[in-house]
Formats: C-alpha cells, structure tokens, sequence
C-alpha cells in the first residue's frame, strides 16, 4: 500500500508523477537528458548503471524496469545485465565499465566513498571526465528516484514479466510522462 | 582537487551545474519548485529538511548552504542549529518534526520509511502533498550531496562564501543567474 494517496493503476515512479506532475516533468526530463542525451556512454551502458544501482538500493521496481530495458539496448548481448549484476568483476564487460561500475557503486554508498585511486583506475582504463561525470551523476539520480519510489510505498507490478513491456517502452520512445505516452 | 575540471571560482554544486549544463537545467527547476515554489511548508522548513539530510550524508558544502540559507529565512539561527542535533528535541512543530524523521528515513534508504514514521506525520496535521514533497526534497538532497562529494568538489577558501551563498538563494532561488556567475572570479 503506497503510503499517500497514489493513482492506484499505474506502479512505481510513474504513479508518482502522475500525483505531482509539476515535479514530475523535471524528473523525466533529467533521467531522459542522463540516459538519452549525448554522452560518451552508450544508453546500454547507462541503463546498466541505473539498473546496478537501483540493485544496491533494493528499490525492486527501479531495478527490474532499468535492467529490462538494457536487456533491450544491449540486444544480443543481453546476458551481460544479469552477469553484472551478479558479479561485474568476472562479467565480459570492458576494464573500462567495470571501473565505472566500482565508481557507481561506490557513489551509491555515499559521496565520500569515491577515491581518487578509483578516479585513476578509471582514467587508465581509457575513461574521460564526461564518462566519470556522466557516471557519478547517474548514480546520484538514481539514489534519488530509489528513495522516492520506495519512500513513498509505490506499488511494483504483480508480474515480473510486466517488466519486459516497460523495457521495451523506455527502450525504444525513452522517458515519456504518462499521460503523454499510450 | 575536484576530479573533474570544473571553474575553479564556483566551489561545490555550482561548478558541476555549469559543467554540465543540459542536465542542470531540470535540476534547477526542479529544487526551484520544490524549495521555492508554492508550497503550505515554508521555505526554511524546506532548508531545514535539505540541512537534515546534507547532514547525514556528511556533506560539508550542501549542509553549510542549507543551514546558511535556512538561518536566513527562518531569522534565528539557533533552530537549524537545534535540528542537526536532534530534531525531535528542536523548536520546531509537531508536524516538522515528523517530516524531518520522514527525511531521515529517506536518507538512510526509501526501505526504511517506516508506516510508523508515516502515520505520526498524518496525525501531526501533514497532508499527503507534505510528505510527498519531504521524501522527494530528501531524495533530491541525496542525489545533490553524492554529485558534490563524489565529484571531490571544492569548499570555498573564505567561509563568508556562504553567507554571500545564503543571500542568493533566498533572493534569486535556484534558477541559473541570467547573467552566469563570472562576476564571482576574484
């Protein structure tokens, strides 16, 4: 039971910016310029870093939407999510990424955590300050939308199949508001 | 030493908003309507959940700009003072010290916001808007201190800074300065 009062067909974040649009249309905005706009990071490669921290942050909703849609993005690739997400530090994912991954992960602890060692290890594995800033700035949003969704109690869908729809959505027409998307 | 190049006249948040400037923009607006915009909790109320929760997070410059500004807006510094100690014990209203648990709780995890914490806050007065604006004014304030800290920003070398910092959030807010910050270079 969310803990306000929600629309009550729709889950997670998207009930959330339906009861508040004013907020909402900057939240969509931001996540849409992060994992969408023009980056040196691929939009698989961000929404594999939304999906690694909203896993940190057991924010189930978060986690299973972004994964679904990197699933999508990475293609025949896809396996790659899940073996992150287990464990990056032995998936088939470039030095490059995995050094973003420990930077993301660390953020997701707390600002702090990161270390200038981190910052080097990253640099020496061929990452620019865009890809650092890029990753240090998802991070935090998606600590952001983690703590909202789950602060406020939204509903997660019954199925987890029903993942596999939102990924395809946000995959192909991105972060749209709800009342603006079918 | 910030790990990115960022002007080395803006310290803290302001040299990543201009950093990167397409993602700035929603960020602004969207700390602008929630802190600034019309709202039944005052502004220092506001800066006082942002203090909370820059405070937890042991962030030194967002937790010196809110409380700075949260001085300013409430006109007696010994509140915001009292809240980073412990807010249950600070002169603050019932239901402010309910949201401020709220915040908290946020900080710590959207997990932990307990029915609890949630249903002390109602009874205190809070409408749903209220809480929902705490826990997304708590969640925004955990994305700001993990950018300004996980970028290794810089504090300011003169500590007055801040009380320049505090003047111009409450007179212009949020929103970029129409005329960008040059004027700040020594």
């Amino acid at each position: 039971m969310p803990h306000i009062n929600l629309p009550q067909e729709v889950p997670g974040i998207r009930s959330l910016v339906m009861y508040r649009p004013e907020t909402g249309k900057y939240l969509y905005e931001l996540v849409q310029l992060l994992l969408r706009g023009e980056s040196p990071l691929s939009a698989a490669d961000r929404e594999l870093i939304a999906a690694y921290v909203s896993y940190l942050n057991n924010c189930e909703f978060c986690y299973q939407s972004h994964a679904a849609a990197a699933r999508c993005l990475y293609g025949e690739q896809k396996e790659l999510v899940d073996e992150v997400l287990q464990d990056f530090a032995t998936a088939p994912v470039s030095p490059k990424l995995k050094a973003l991954l420990v930077i993301a992960g660390k953020v997701q602890k707390l600002g702090k955590e990161v270390q200038p060692e981190d910052i080097e290890t990253a640099r020496a594995a061929g990452a620019g300050d865009r890809d650092i800033h890029d990753t240090v700035l998802i991070a935090a949003t998606f600590c952001m939308f983690n703590r909202y969704v789950d602060g406020l109690g939204t509903t997660t869908p019954e199925y987890v199949s029903d993942y596999i729809a939102m990924g395809e959505r946000i995959s192909t027409i991105g972060y749209v508001l709800p009342n603006q998307s079918k | 030493m910030p790990y990115i190049p960022v002007a080395s006249h803006l310290p803290g948040i302001t040299g990543l908003l201009e950093y990167r400037m397409d993602t700035a923009a929603p960020i602004r607006a969207l700390t602008q309507f929630l802190l600034r915009g019309p709202n039944t909790l005052s502004e220092g109320e506001r800066e006082l959940i942002a203090t909370i929760v820059s405070n937890g997070n042991e962030c030194q410059f967002c937790t010196t700009a809110h409380a700075a500004a949260a001085d300013v807006l409430l006109g007696n510094p010994s509140v915001t003072n009292a809240v980073i100690k412990d807010h249950q014990q600070a002169p603050v209203s019932h239901k402010m010290k309910a949201l401020l648990e709220i915040a908290r709780l946020v900080r710590i995890s959207g997990k932990a916001v307990t029915d609890t914490a949630i249903q002390a806050a109602k009874q205190a007065g809070a409408t749903d808007l209220e809480i929902h604006d705490t826990v997304l004014i708590a969640a925004l304030f955990c994305l700001y201190n993990r950018y300004v800290d996980g970028l290794a920003t810089a504090m300011p070398e003169d500590p007055s800074y801040f009380d320049q910092l505090a003047v111009r959030l409450v007179q212009h807010g949020y929103n970029r300065l129409p005329q960008g910050y040059d004027h700040l270079k020594k």
